[in-house]
């Protein structure tokens, strides 16, 4: 059910839920009954603090959940394919030419004993058939486009070589060697130093925009978000708190933990503003919360919240929030 | 120092052995261990008692019988029973093996310290010694010095001295380089403590216990090496029973008393397992974060 | 890559002190002989003449640096003494048993790779479930097993039971040579494996968590093609050095072995001279054996060098 876009969306994720079994139809819950629609081109952010399950939720949809965490429903449809009960033949075959992912940390990502040009080549020759010498061409000018200086040699190194940054470069050269419909980020910049990170936010939306390729981004990080993508999930104990696109929910938040999160974050416009931490800590996700997960930190909290669970529900055009109270907290611009 | 640098320092892999987090009755390996050793011990010690036989009592009229009321385990090519010899086997086998590690590791543990701990030029020698003796597998060295020294316990007991202390002093030194650079032992140096003071207090009991682990398999090599030299012919001089021995004067009946050759071979197979049972557990026990 | 080789003259360098440290314990092997080293050969019943006509020929009327530089002069020649029992020279002696040892090695450490690789790879695939506890525990009855008992057991089982090996000895042709070798390099190959397997399943389980086998995947690789293009060399590095310092071990297993299954190389070289009291032949054998294993390390360093590109051992030459 897509519900944003008039074009069919290259990647629906419906009702998500992940956990870890602890024995046969138990599960101790990461996320809870998560959707969301990328349409195609568009560059989608999911944001929240760590343990919100933004990183989980990324890692089902790529199949590259760690040992012990399990779909317990829901699908990922890409196409018209489920990306989350797919085989492992079929994704294999895919991952690459139109689905493919970049990592967070450029320092473990590559491979130490491959030379950076045969790890991007790999992609290429595995799914576009290309020859040895015309994969590594293909490498080569990856390596150019992503801006690197002298290609041809930075091509031959190994990754202890090179710096974070040109590391991550080479992800990004890497993730889009095959042109992939829809790129999955996971906290891309975050190892990187700050001046660093800007180049390689402009570089990844540049080089998706002129592929054509979706962008999905897992990050904490406010600014970046608001500064690549165009809509956005907030996320929280493992559910969508707040979904919309990212000019409305930035202009007026309508849910109380992305209100609380924008007063967390430093804002540029308006440096005199206090940083208001947020109280308390997230809830265990071992022993959830009967009614809101954001309950116990939230100050427009009454009784009525603590005993219900809450759903994502819309509320004006194309927004949607887990909040119940929103009419009486926030005033919203039907 | 707070809890969170008390946490932190023990991840790093220097905490003090005295931190246990498990009573030692709870760790499965070491008591599963420890009985298997008790039983190899006890039946070793009880020998003389429980034994149908004296081991070295030669009846050449009842030569290389199978199995009987009077041999359970059959009699050797002189007569002798099987059962008596594989149990005062064990006193000789256990006996040096365990008696065997004493001496590299007092000796090594102490060159390991001083070399880790004082480093430069010390360091450098005793490492090139050590390499030296790297160079030799370990059979050849024992088998070359046994065999100069005379066979017998006391060389024995000296070939393996001289060979196996390298490995304690590498261990050792290795663990007071990692511990040398820990904030305590550090802390302590600052708080103007002596160098031997710092190296007893601080350093020793942690690297210690890495020595003792290791000490387990140590004590099972040292009983394969005997039992080796045994078979070789180079070891315990006969009569006497010894598993490796047994082993070799069997082989030659093994198309039919195959037994003969298989006991002595289990019941050092089964030593080793219980040594390495208790080397596990006290590895768990001494260091719980190098669990792998 | 040639680039990275620069420090292989600095590595052979090093193992120069090692080597000559060798030859000092080798020559000390001698004079560890309790009372007079020439009576001790020759035995209690040698005349005393014939007693003073080997210290002559040992050199033992010499003082030791002496008899030390003599020592190296003539190794530097070539000349490792006369056997007394083969009346032949040691040297030679030593070259005719050395191709027979060495297939020996050669033979059991490609035997304990078959093994250990896929046995690790095996328990990696699925830690924590039973096949990798029944590949962590067997190590450990594996690792009390005495090599020439393992021996005498695959002797009994498979030489004299199913007789499809034969009981000992080395054989004429390099296929037979490879038959006749089977079971002792099996047995030798049996004893390290465990500490093979613990160290590759070890290694192999931080690279398949590791960030760039998840990068790999995302490029779609998977089965054959992830294992052998991206873990399999990166596990194999740490288990280098292991399989290097083990040939040591594996060596002085073979010594042992070679007694088990009446195999004309070395180590029966060295139990016959011990038994002979040939004292040449023992020196020269221990000599041979511990060069060896002193150039297996520098080889390790190489191929470790090789296979790892962040390892640069001109700059890191004590660890």
């Amino acid at each position: 059910m897509p519900t944003d876009t008039q074009l069919k969306p290259v990647l629906s994720v419906q009702h998500v839920s992940l956990g870890i079994r602890r024995s046969e139809g138990h599960w101790d819950p990461l996320v809870r009954d998560v959707s969301f629609d990328v349409g195609a081109g568009m560059r989608y952010g999911l944001v929240g603090e760590s343990g919100s399950g933004k990183s989980m939720t990324l890692k089902a949809i790529a199949g590259l959940l760690p040992r012990g965490v399990e779909v317990i429903e829901g699908q990922a449809w890409f196409g018209d394919e489920d990306l989350l009960t797919m085989s492992a033949g079929r994704r294999r075959q895919i991952m690459g030419p139109k689905l493919s992912m970049i990592f967070q940390e450029p320092m473990t990502a590559l491979n130490p004993t491959m030379r950076v040009g045969a790890q991007i080549a790999e992609g290429p020759r595995r799914h576009l058939g290309l020859s040895k010498k015309a994969a590594m061409d293909l490498a080569v000018e990856m390596i150019a486009r992503t801006g690197i200086p002298d290609p041809v040699r930075r091509a031959r190194a190994y990754p202890h070589e090179l710096s974070g940054g040109l590391r991550q470069r080479v992800m990004i050269a890497m993730a889009l060697s095959c042109q992939p419909a829809l790129v999955l980020c996971d906290e891309p910049t975050t190892a990187l130093d700050v001046t660093v990170q800007d180049q390689v936010l402009r570089l990844l939306t540049q080089l998706c925009e002129d592929m054509g390729s979706a962008l999905v981004f897992v990050t904490h990080d406010l600014a970046v978000i608001s500064q690549t993508c165009s809509r956005l999930s907030v996320m929280y104990a493992g559910q969508i708190m707040e979904q919309g696109s990212v000019r409305d929910v930035y202009r007026a938040p309508l849910h109380p933990y992305t209100e609380a999160l924008f007063e967390s974050a430093p804002d540029f416009d308006d440096p005199e503003r206090m940083l208001k931490p947020i109280p308390g800590l997230p809830p265990s996700l071992t022993h959830p919360l009967p009614g809101c997960a954001f309950a116990p930190r939230c100050r427009h909290v009454v009784e009525a919240c603590t005993t219900s669970a809450k759903q994502l529900a819309p509320v004006a055009d194309s927004r949607l929030t887990a909040c119940d109270r929103v009419h009486e907290i926030f005033e919203v611009n039907a | 120092m707070s809890a969170v640098a008390t946490l932190r320092r023990s991840r790093r892999g220097g905490q003090p052995a005295s931190r246990r987090l498990r009573p030692w009755y709870k760790n499965g390996s070491l008591v599963a261990g420890l009985i298997i050793v008790g039983i190899m011990v006890l039946l070793a010690v009880l020998a003389p008692l429980i034994s149908p036989d004296n081991p070295l009592h030669q009846n050449l009229d009842q030569a290389l019988q199978g199995p009987s009321g009077t041999h359970w385990l059959g009699t050797d090519k002189l007569g002798r029973d099987v059962l008596s010899r594989l149990l005062y086997g064990a006193r000789v086998d256990l006996k040096i093996g365990f008696l065997a590690v004493l001496i590299p590791f007092v000796v090594g543990s102490i060159l390991g310290a001083i070399a880790g701990y004082y480093g430069g030029w010390i360091d450098i020698i005793i490492m090139r010694v050590v390499d030296v003796f790297y160079a030799f597998p370990l059979y050849l060295l024992v088998i070359a010095l046994v065999f100069v020294l005379g066979s017998g316990e006391r060389s024995i007991y000296l070939a393996i001295a001289l060979v196996s202390w390298v490995s304690y002093c590498k261990i050792v030194r290795g663990e007071v380089i990692v511990a040398r650079r820990q904030e305590y032992v550090q802390a302590a140096r600052l708080g103007g403590l002596k160098n031997m003071r710092v190296l007893a207090r601080h350093v020793g009991p942690n690297v210690v216990s890495q020595a003792i682990t290791y000490a387990m398999s140590d004590i099972i090599m040292d009983i394969m090496v005997i039992v080796t030299l045994g078979y070789l012919g180079l070891g315990i001089t006969p009569p006497t029973a010894e598993w490796g021995s047994m082993i070799s004067d069997a082989q030659e009946f093994i198309t039919t008393l195959w037994w003969m050759a298989v006991l002595p071979g289990i019941a050092v197979v089964i030593t080793g397992l219980g040594l390495s049972l208790i080397g596990d557990g006290l590895g768990d026990l001494l260091s719980p974060e190098r669990r792998r | 890559m040639l680039g990275r080789l620069k420090f292989v003259p600095m590595r052979i360098l090093q193992a120069v002190p090692v080597a000559f440290g060798v030859t000092v314990v080798v020559f000390l092997l001698v004079h560890l002989i309790p009372g007079n080293p020439a009576e001790s050969i020759l035995g209690a019943q040698a005349t005393p003449a014939r007693v003073a006509a080997l210290s002559k020929q040992m050199g033992l009327d010499e003082s030791l640096p002496q008899q030390y530089l003599h020592f190296l002069s003539n190794l530097a020649h070539g000349n490792l003494g006369q056997s007394y029992t083969y009346q032949t020279s040691v040297l030679s002696l030593v070259l005719q048993r050395v191709p027979v040892t060495l297939t020996l090695v050669l033979y059991s450490v490609v035997l304990m790779l078959i093994i250990s690789v896929p046995l690790s790879a095996w328990a990696a695939s699925r830690p924590g479930g039973a096949r990798d506890h029944a590949v962590r525990v067997v190590p450990l009855v594996g690792l009390g097993m005495p090599q020439f008992w393992v021996g005498v057991m695959l002797l009994l089982v498979f030489a004299v039971g199913f007789k499809w090996f034969p009981v000992g000895g080395y054989g004429q042709t390099f296929s037979q040579h490879l038959w006749y070798l089977f079971l002792p390099a099996l047995t030798l190959a049996i004893s390290v494996s465990p500490v093979i397997i613990r160290s590759l399943r070890s290694s192999m389980l931080n690279v398949l968590e590791s960030d760039y086998v998840a990068t790999a995947r995302s490029k779609g690789a998977g089965g054959w093609s992830l294992f052998s293009g991206h873990v399999l060399r990166n596990a194999v590095i740490p288990a280098v050095s292991i399989v290097g310092v083990n040939v040591g071990y594996l060596v002085g297993g073979t010594l042992v072995i070679e007694q088990v299954f009446a195999i004309p190389g070395l180590g029966s070289l060295l139990i016959g001279s011990i038994q002979a009291r040939d004292f040449p032949s023992v020196q020269a054998v221990a000599l041979f054996v511990a060069v060896f294993v002193v150039v297996v390390g520098v080889l390790t360093d190489i191929v470790y060098t090789l296979l790892d590109p962040r390892v640069d051992l001109t700059r890191r030459i004590e660890v």
